[in-house]
């Protein structure tokens, strides 16, 4: 058995999400081979040959991958596929937009999201928003698979894989990519970050978020997420969003203010080790899954607690 | 341009489902049913394209049991021209669906396709990307902007840094997310109307297509719950607890 993962990277060195996936595949057993694509993506390469577990990195660069487009990695993995019995991506957006489109050109399934691995046919993942865990066995012959990054730990590095340059693929010339706003901050980005100040509705501006939202995170050296409703109407931009069909986190700590807590937003936080929720509504679904809930005004609230840290 | 809309009848997203007891699944006796929101916001786009005269007929696909013909009267209720029900009681997986779609792209020849980027119950995100690569067209997921014009779509796509637009030339497929708009309500005269909206029945054999589930489910389980917490009187408590009991900060 021989497991490609696929590495999410920006070319200079490799996303969080990619050393849990290496974890997941440590857990299937087997060889490890790590694939980079990418458009000057030596240094992302080397950290790749560095993680335990990993015995080879194959890298393809070439400007058409610079852009990281599903159809142009999709004509790149499926020419790798036939050596491989299981190819995982993180399930990040990038893991979800790619692994399905190779799935189907090799007439496979793909078992979405995993959060564990019973086998090397049989995995767990979570439906309907994380209330149910199915345990599900695959009978095809390659078995792609995306990793929720939360539920394995990172791959350590101290390895030392041997790289290999492999051939690109054709450009497909399918999509153009015209424009690129990611979203800059100093903060530790959401999926890695030990502690998430998230804020909800009940802030009732975008204005009040940041003035009210930002210290505290300042203090705690905290990343910041939101409900959903924060980020449609426009407090924050969009991958701040925590949830079912957003960012799934498990940090240490989770703060959830002003946010009532439904199905869709526990999705994405539940397994947070410590929640603390601070809400005016005593009866707020969101103290259902709270360690610490503290039932008050957070515009009096999260001042004095800035205050007290 | 025919504009095609996969919608799929999913357990109404304010329902708390629960487990059967014997593991074998999810219990959907007397449950809710609805459309998944993520096809109410492609079947939105769809009609509003066609209104802006980009489209000329927008088709809803569901495939599933009989009773998905309530799915596709809702879409037509929003404003699709007609339904096609393609059904069977087999359970269905997204490769399958996405072969049943191509089937229907090479009988009907739409030049887009805008699915939902997820289906609320199995959470696959899958089969958009899937028909997509049946088809050899482009993609463009998780789509919050989609503006057509020349023959070509510029898609604004929400990705975990922020947002990125993409190029490509039609047929494509595109995949909704959560701020592409916001879906209408079906009026009552609309709901009438989509009543004598047309809708065609075919199975998957009509198609040629083998739905056979690739997956097979061994357990369904409850989730670990979390033990119940308790209520801070004020913040000094509550950082007292979080400093010298959870140890957090
Ligand atoms: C298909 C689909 C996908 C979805 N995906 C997601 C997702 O990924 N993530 C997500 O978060 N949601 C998601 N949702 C939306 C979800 O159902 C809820 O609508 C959303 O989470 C609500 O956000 P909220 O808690 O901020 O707002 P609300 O539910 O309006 O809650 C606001 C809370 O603030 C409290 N509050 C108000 N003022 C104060 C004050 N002064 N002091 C203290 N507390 C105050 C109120 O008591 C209330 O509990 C999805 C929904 C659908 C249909
Ligand atoms: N049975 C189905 N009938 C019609 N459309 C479907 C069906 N299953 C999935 N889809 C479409 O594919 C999207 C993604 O579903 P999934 O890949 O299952 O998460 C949905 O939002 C629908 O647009």
């Amino acid at each position: 058995m021989t497991i490609l993962v696929i590495a999410e990277h920006d070319h200079q060195s490799l996303k969080a999400a990619t050393l849990n996936t290496v974890t997941a595949a440590s857990k299937i057993g087997g060889d490890i081979h790590v694939l980079v694509a990418g458009s000057n993506c030596s240094a992302a390469a080397q950290q790749a040959a560095q993680l335990q577990g990993v015995s080879s990195v194959k890298v393809a660069d070439a400007a058409h991958y610079q852009n990281q487009t599903a159809e142009n990695l999709t004509a790149l993995v499926i020419a790798q596929a036939g050596n491989y019995s299981h190819i995982l991506a993180p399930a990040t957006t990038f893991g979800k937009n790619l692994l399905p489109r190779v799935a189907a050109l090799l007439d496979v399934a793909q078992i979405s999201e995993i959060t564990g691995v019973e086998s090397a046919d049989t995995f767990i993942r979570p439906i309907y928003a994380g209330n149910a865990l199915a345990t599900v066995q695959s009978a095809d012959k390659i078995k792609v698979i995306t990793v929720r990054s939360t539920a394995f730990d990172a791959a350590m590095s101290g390895g030392s894989a041997a790289v290999e340059a492999i051939a690109a693929a054709n450009d497909t010339n399918q999509t153009t990519l015209t424009n690129r706003e990611l979203t800059k901050s100093e903060r530790p980005e959401l999926g890695a970050a030990k502690i998430i100040v998230s804020g909800g509705r009940g802030l009732g501006s975008g204005e009040n978020y940041h003035k009210l939202l930002e210290p505290l995170a300042d203090k705690l050296g905290a990343a910041l997420g939101a409900s959903r409703a924060a980020v449609d109407a426009g407090f924050v931009p969009n991958d701040y969003q925590v949830g079912q069909t957003g960012k799934i986190v498990a940090p240490q700590l989770y703060i959830a203010v002003g946010i009532s807590g439904a199905i869709q937003h526990l999705a994405g936080m539940k397994d947070s080790k410590v929640i603390v929720a601070i809400n005016k509504d005593p009866d707020a679904p969101i103290f259902q899954v709270a360690d610490y809930g503290l039932v008050a005004d957070l515009f009096e609230t999260v001042p004095t607690l800035v205050a007290a840290l | 341009m025919k504009i095609l809309v996969p919608v799929k009848r999913v357990v109404d997203y304010n329902v708390k489902i629960r487990v059967k007891a014997d593991g074998t699944g999810v219990d959907l006796a007397n449950v809710k049913m609805s459309m998944n929101p993520f096809d109410e916001i492609a079947v939105e786009e769809a009609v509003r394209l066609k209104e802006a005269g980009i489209a000329t007929e927008v088709i809803a696909v569901s495939c599933g049991v009989a009773a998905c013909q309530e799915t596709l009267r809702t879409a037509m209720a929003i404003g699709a021209d007609r339904g096609i029900l393609v059904e069977t009681d087999v359970e269905l997986q997204p490769l399958a669906v996405a072969k049943l779609l191509k089937a229907l792209c090479d009988k009907e020849a739409p030049q887009i396709v805008i699915c939902g980027k997820q289906a609320i119950d199995d959470d696959a995100n899958q089969t958009g990307q899937m028909l997509a690569a049946l088809q050899n067209w482009p993609q463009a997921t998780f789509a919050s902007k989609v503006v057509i014009a020349n023959g070509k779509a510029a898609v604004t796509r929400e990705i975990d840094g922020g947002l990125e637009t993409l190029e490509m030339s039609l047929p494509a497929v595109v995949s909704t997310d959560l701020r592409l708009n916001e879906p209408r309500y079906a009026t009552l005269p609309n709901i009438m109307k989509a009543k004598k909206k047309p809708l065609e029945t075919l199975k998957p054999a009509d198609l040629g297509v083998d739905v056979t589930p690739r997956l097979t489910t061994l357990k369904v389980a409850e989730p670990a719950k979390r033990s119940a917490g308790i209520r801070v009187a004020d913040v000094a408590e509550l950082v007292n607890k979080l400093k010298n009991e959870a140890k957090v900060i």
